[in-house]
């Protein structure tokens, strides 16, 4: 069974086209990933799916409640960490937890013990009766990835899930989210732009940009089909003989030389050096280094749309998209 | 529909920010303890065409300050909404399971008992003026009258801050809004005191109605019946209720 149906969802903010006819579907239990720069249209198809927004046309199946149609369902199915902070800084951090749960309607005694849990997971245990007002900004973010998972959604929408974290919170949120997905089998939909977040994490991935899904697929089949590996090669006397040897081979996709280095494109490069290493044995080419590259999904994405991520630069301009985006909607 | 729970933690949230921020409740009551301190001291000994002698300017008043306390407070309430869309709080709030109407009333819920709580506070103070406090019975009622007042302001901030997204449009409305409908109410004086067109706005100004009952109830002197303003009071009530629902429940979160 599906967790979650996409059909042909679009959204339109006047002439801006956020969301752009995207379908795709999501299995009951598995991490799906939304990948694509800042701007690309991510966070507006959670805010469709999570009903904040209505869709301008299309729709969407929710644990099997349709988005328009049955919004209050679709909420009690969900839990959601939004990329903009979303805590009350006026409560303390076990306020806004012990709010969001009784909203849930989780009994006292179960509430006491899973705000236990999540401050656990994200090391809040001594800031919890700090008001938010006083957290830094990775505290924040912290506390509200503890809200969206003290409920044990189904189905667990993050939205730049570790944005701004510190290396060690990230990995352990990571972690966390992993054993919710195993444990609980919540589907968990997450964006993000961090490429080895999506590769970590994600058992499918969708490449957003520009409001469409350009690539669909497991990161490994993704990073396959896209890009081979690169052997590069450093080898003494002439390397026509090797050339030759290694042309019509079907595992080779590209190759250029330049005096004594050679650079391969090729198909499953730990499987394949040994062949190399044969062949240019038999063609009498004397290889003194070689060195084994293999694709990251960044370089899928610079593949699929000819730009690479756009991070702080995107995110600038992401952010002038996002205000024109705002008024649009007054 | 309607879930208790959500209804509750909305309403204790306002309750606990609303201990936490002193700033807040000095602020709420100062511009009503202004008001009541000048213009009851200042025109104590002034004769107010339309007011009976033997009543008194300050007794007169009194309800009338009250009225504006409510009014001001409850339009706070739609301020709160627009704090908290602006700062990303509102829609964890649309997220959850709690019903849009559920969601609306423990706004309203928290709003009124602020607004409540002000008003009461303006009303012991306005002994240390001279104010001459009615029955308890009488108070009982008027706290009711309050009520209904503060229902109506409530939810028209509630519609404006679903209509108007952003603080500072909604502030701009709401001060136009808000000292028009003070000065229009007979808070200060008598509406018949004012020019022919201009009365015409005054009745249909909720707040004139809202604070003839408090002054029939209070110290036994309205323009109307005491029935028929808690009717219109009522009425309005109920009206806006709706009127609040159906925005926020049309408009969208973001």
């Amino acid at each position: 069974m599906n967790a979650i149906v996409v059909n042909e969802l679009t959204k339109k903010f006047g002439d801006l086209i956020a969301v752009d006819n995207v379908s795709f579907s999501v299995k009951e239990g598995e991490l799906f990933g939304l990948l694509g720069p800042n701007g690309a249209g991510k966070t507006t198809i959670i805010n469709m799916l999570t009903t904040l927004l209505v869709p301008t046309s299309g729709s969407a199946l929710i644990a099997g409640f349709d988005i328009r149609n049955d919004p209050d369902n679709v909420r009690s199915n969900i839990g959601i960490i939004f990329q903009d902070p979303s805590l009350d800084i006026g409560l303390t951090g076990r306020e806004n937890l012990e709010f969001h749960a009784m909203m849930y309607n989780i009994g006292a005694e179960e509430r006491r013990t899973r705000i236990a849990e999540v401050l656990s997971v994200v090391h809040l245990e001594n800031k919890a009766d700090t008001l938010v007002e006083y957290y830094s900004g990775g505290m924040k973010r912290r506390l509200e990835i503890a809200r969206g998972l003290i409920h044990y959604p189904r189905v667990l929408f993050l939205d730049e899930p570790t944005l701004g974290l510190d290396a060690q919170t990230r990995r352990s949120i990571w972690d966390y989210i992993r054993n919710l997905n195993r444990e609980y089998k919540t589907t968990v939909i997450l964006t993000t732009h961090y490429m080895e977040e999506a590769d970590y994490l994600c058992e499918r991935i969708a490449i957003i940009d520009n409001g469409k899904i350009i690539a669909l697929d497991t990161p490994q089949r993704l990073k396959d089909e896209y890009k081979s590996d690169s052997v590069s090669l450093t080898i003494e006397g002439p390397s026509d003989p090797l050339l030759s040897g290694l042309k019509g081979k079907e595992w080779v996709r590209e190759i250029a030389a330049d005096n004594g280095n050679v650079l391969l494109k090729v198909i499953n490069g730990e499987d394949n050096i040994p062949h190399l290493f044969q062949i240019a044995h038999a063609t009498g080419v004397v290889i003194s280094s070689v060195s084994l590259h293999k694709p990251s999904l960044e370089d899928v994405f610079i593949h699929l749309t000819g730009a690479s991520i756009r991070e702080e630069d995107g995110s600038k301009r992401a952010g002038m998209r996002e205000k024109h985006r705002r008024r649009m909607m007054r | 529909m309607i879930q208790f729970t959500a209804i509750y933690v909305l309403w204790l949230r306002e309750m606990i920010k609303y201990v936490r921020a002193k700033s807040r409740i000095v602020g709420a009551v100062a511009m009503p303890i202004f008001m009541l301190v000048f213009l009851g001291l200042g025109f104590r000994q002034v004769e107010v065409p339309g007011i009976p002698g033997e009543i008194g300017y300050i007794q007169y008043l009194v309800p009338g300050i009250l009225g504006m306390t409510i009014l001001f407070s409850s339009a706070y309430t739609g301020m709160g909404v627009i704090m908290d869309r602006q700062y990303g709080f509102l829609k964890e709030v649309l997220v959850t399971p709690a019903s849009r109407v559920s969601i609306v009333i423990g706004m309203m819920a928290g709003g009124a008992t602020i607004s409540l709580i002000q008003a009461t506070m303006m009303m012991v103070l306005s002994v240390l003026i001279g104010f001459r406090l009615p029955s308890l019975p009488q108070i009982a009622i008027a706290i009711v009258i309050m009520l209904l007042i503060s229902v109506i302001f409530i939810n028209i901030g509630l519609t404006l801050s679903s209509v108007l997204k952003d603080f500072h449009g909604f502030n701009m409305i709401i001060n136009f809004i808000v000292f028009p409908l003070f000065l229009l109410s007979g808070a200060l004086f008598p509406v018949a005191n004012l020019p022919g067109v201009i009365r015409v706005f005054s009745y249909i100004d909720p707040l004139t109605y809202g604070v003839d009952a408090l002054r029939g109830i209070m110290i036994g002197y309205s323009e109307f019946s005491l029935a028929m303003d808690i009717a219109i009071l009522a009425a309005l009530g109920a009206v806006t209720v709706f009127m609040s629902g159906y925005f926020f429940q049309k408009g969208e979160a973001l």
